[in-house]
């Protein structure tokens, strides 16, 4: 319970930031050429200016700053994020239909990045200075260093087009029919590389920290009493020192989600994924800009949840955390 | 000297400085290479490597040099690196000084502000920018900059904390020295070491996410970035990958470098921390 209440405590601190967020685009979009009703206008092709004048009325765009403002945080409150000119239909409603395939893609590209940065920071740790570690940290730097988007248009002429073992792009096989387990297995397939190319700089960066505080725990007081009272070395490893290494993983998942969002705008322009990334990106192109802060919206709070399960997470991992205070 | 020395000990750090000296020569000898502009139509369409002796890299889907492109490129890289890393660290160098100096309610405000870049993932606040200030080079770099400060701030405060209770501290303040004094010519220069080293991994950053914007095509069309060829290769992929591929391996390497050299740094600053 203890734990439950200092979660919420840092959820709940988290709103003057939200707020923070949420002024600071409205002004910033005040700076923005053109409005909603320049946008429909264009797209109807023009307009007389007795209507333009009468549809900045309809949208309250004739207020004050401060009264727009008012209206833009009261209508969020009510989780109404406007309308969309270009796809005609409430922000919401696209949101909502891009966010499965965003969050599938993060959820698999973290799972992966997490469990192969444990395991390689694992194998690197305990031959540090030796050739597995120089390969790995090699490797890691390497995988740092390398755009996502490149490894992913590289990955796709390696395995879609010499190989034939993946397909280049999309999420599903259209017009397959496919249902139940065939159909998961088909959508995997189509999620492999997608989730490779958002994965591979998490996973140089998880399996750098994860080296990093393996060394740093291997050297405690306590897993010298462990080795001293007979253990086997695995159960060292895998019962003593992985978990307490572990706590430092788990608080990067909260601070990577962020830059995981981000990330996921390049991966699913490549991979041609109905996700939120590709709609943000979408928007930029054709200036939809209440669907643009939409986006931001949904995925601060996004990084706000995810905050928020890392930190029961955590609590979960360190019993000191919860008791503590 | 000594710091030289224990640099180069470093085998990693001696490659990542050999890397970036490379980058350098590209973008320093560009003019003399290719004093052509290298977006300007140079040959034949897509001319594999070595088909033509000409172009050495080949020729992307225009007819347009890749070679040239990839060191007029480097320049750019550089440029929108260097820019967007300084931006990034004297914005928040003030601001996490302010913070960490004053503490209370200004700290409280200032971290606010911080937190709140944060939260918003930056490719997408870079995204917001480019939407609204257009995508010149000089917006998307100062944009990339401005999305970057807050590690920075965070770590200039931490340091700001650990060193505003010291000694010599409390000392300038009782000759009387102005705050303005103390947090740039005392305590400031003690907390560079780390904010060194921090530089490197926002230039890495700062360039991969400059070729992102450019392959996404939200990058200033009119220069020649090394992430605008790649997406220009994108519509060849499946047969000439090398217009795609040659530009990727440049900028892998440079951010490669960046790291390296920034790593080499920390090992160099940290003796220490090197022999654990």
């Amino acid at each position: 319970m203890q734990v439950l209440a200092l979660a919420l405590r840092r959820l709940a601190s988290s709103l003057p930031t939200l707020l923070i967020i949420l002024v600071g685009l409205f002004l910033l979009l005040q700076l923005a050429p053109g409005d909603t009703v320049d946008a429909l206008v264009a797209q109807m092709g023009g307009g007389d200016p007795a209507m333009i004048a009468q549809l900045r009325e309809f949208y309250g765009l004739d207020a004050s700053v401060a009264v727009q403002l008012g209206n833009y945080l009261w209508r969020l409150v009510r989780l109404d994020l406007g309308y969309s000119a270009i796809y005609a239909k409430p922000v919401v409603d696209v949101i909502l239909e891009r966010l499965p395939a965003t969050l599938l893609l993060m959820v698999s590209a973290l799972s992966f990045a997490f469990a192969a940065g444990i395991a390689l920071g694992v194998i690197a740790a305990r031959r540090v200075n030796q050739w597995p570690d120089t390969m790995i940290s090699t490797l890691g730097l390497i995988f740092y260093a390398t755009p996502s988007f490149w490894f992913g248009l590289m990955s796709v002429v390696v395995f879609s087009v010499h190989l034939a073992w993946l397909p280049a792009g999309g999420f599903e096989t259209i017009g397959a029919g496919l249902t139940g387990w065939a159909r998961v297995l088909d959508a995997a397939r189509y999620l492999v590389l997608p989730t490779l190319t958002l994965g591979l700089g998490f996973l140089a960066i998880y399996l750098r920290i994860m080296r990093a505080s393996m060394l740093e725990v291997l050297t405690l007081d306590f897993v010298r009493t462990a080795r001293a009272k007979g253990l086997a070395e695995y159960g060292v490893v895998v019962r003593h020192v992985l978990r307490n290494a572990l706590l430092p993983m788990v608080t990067l998942i909260g601070l990577q989600a962020g830059t995981m969002l981000g990330g996921s705008v390049v991966v699913e322009s490549v991979f041609a994924l109905p996700g939120l990334g590709r709609l943000a990106y979408e928007s930029v192109v054709q200036r939809d800009l209440n669907t643009l802060l939409g986006i931001v919206f949904v995925s601060a709070l996004l990084v706000i949840v995810i905050n928020f399960l890392v930190d029961i997470a955590y609590a979960r991992l360190d019993p000191r955390i919860g008791s503590g205070r | 000297m000594r710091f030289l020395r224990l640099y180069l000990r470093n085998p990693a750090a001696i490659i990542g400085l050999v890397l970036l000296f490379a980058v350098l020569f590209l973008a320093a000898s560009a003019d003399i290479f290719y004093p052509r502009d290298p977006l300007s139509l140079a040959g034949r369409p897509l001319s594999w490597p070595l088909e033509n002796a000409r172009f050495v890299l080949g020729t992307d889907s225009s007819g347009r040099d890749i070679a040239a492109q990839i060191f007029h490129g480097a320049r750019i890289s550089l440029l929108i690196g260097i820019v967007a890393t300084l931006v990034a660290i004297v914005l928040g160098t003030v601001i996490g000084a302010v913070a960490g100096f004053y503490g209370g309610w200004v700290d409280d405000v200032l971290m606010r502000i911080t937190e709140a870049f944060q939260t918003v993932p930056s490719f997408l606040l870079l995204l917001v920018l480019v939407a609204v200030f257009g995508s010149s080079l000089w917006t998307v770099t100062l944009a990339i900059g401005v999305v970057s400060w807050p590690a920075p701030a965070r770590l200039t405060r931490a340091e700001f904390l650990s060193l505003r209770s010291r000694e010599f501290v409390q000392a300038c303040r009782t000759l009387g020295l102005r705050d303005s004094a103390i947090i740039f010519k005392e305590i400031l220069p003690n907390a560079m070491p780390p904010l060194i080293v921090y530089a490197s991994v926002v230039m890495a950053l700062a360039i991969l996410m400059e070729s992102a914007l450019a392959f996404l095509n939200l990058s200033d069309p009119n220069v020649a970035s090394w992430g605008n060829l790649i997406g220009q290769g994108r519509g060849v992929l499946r047969t000439q990958w090398y217009v795609s591929a040659i530009p990727g391996v440049a900028i892998l390497l440079t951010v490669l470098a960046v790291s390296l050299v920034g790593q080499g740094l920390n090992d160099a600053l940290n003796p220490r921390l090197k022999s654990r």
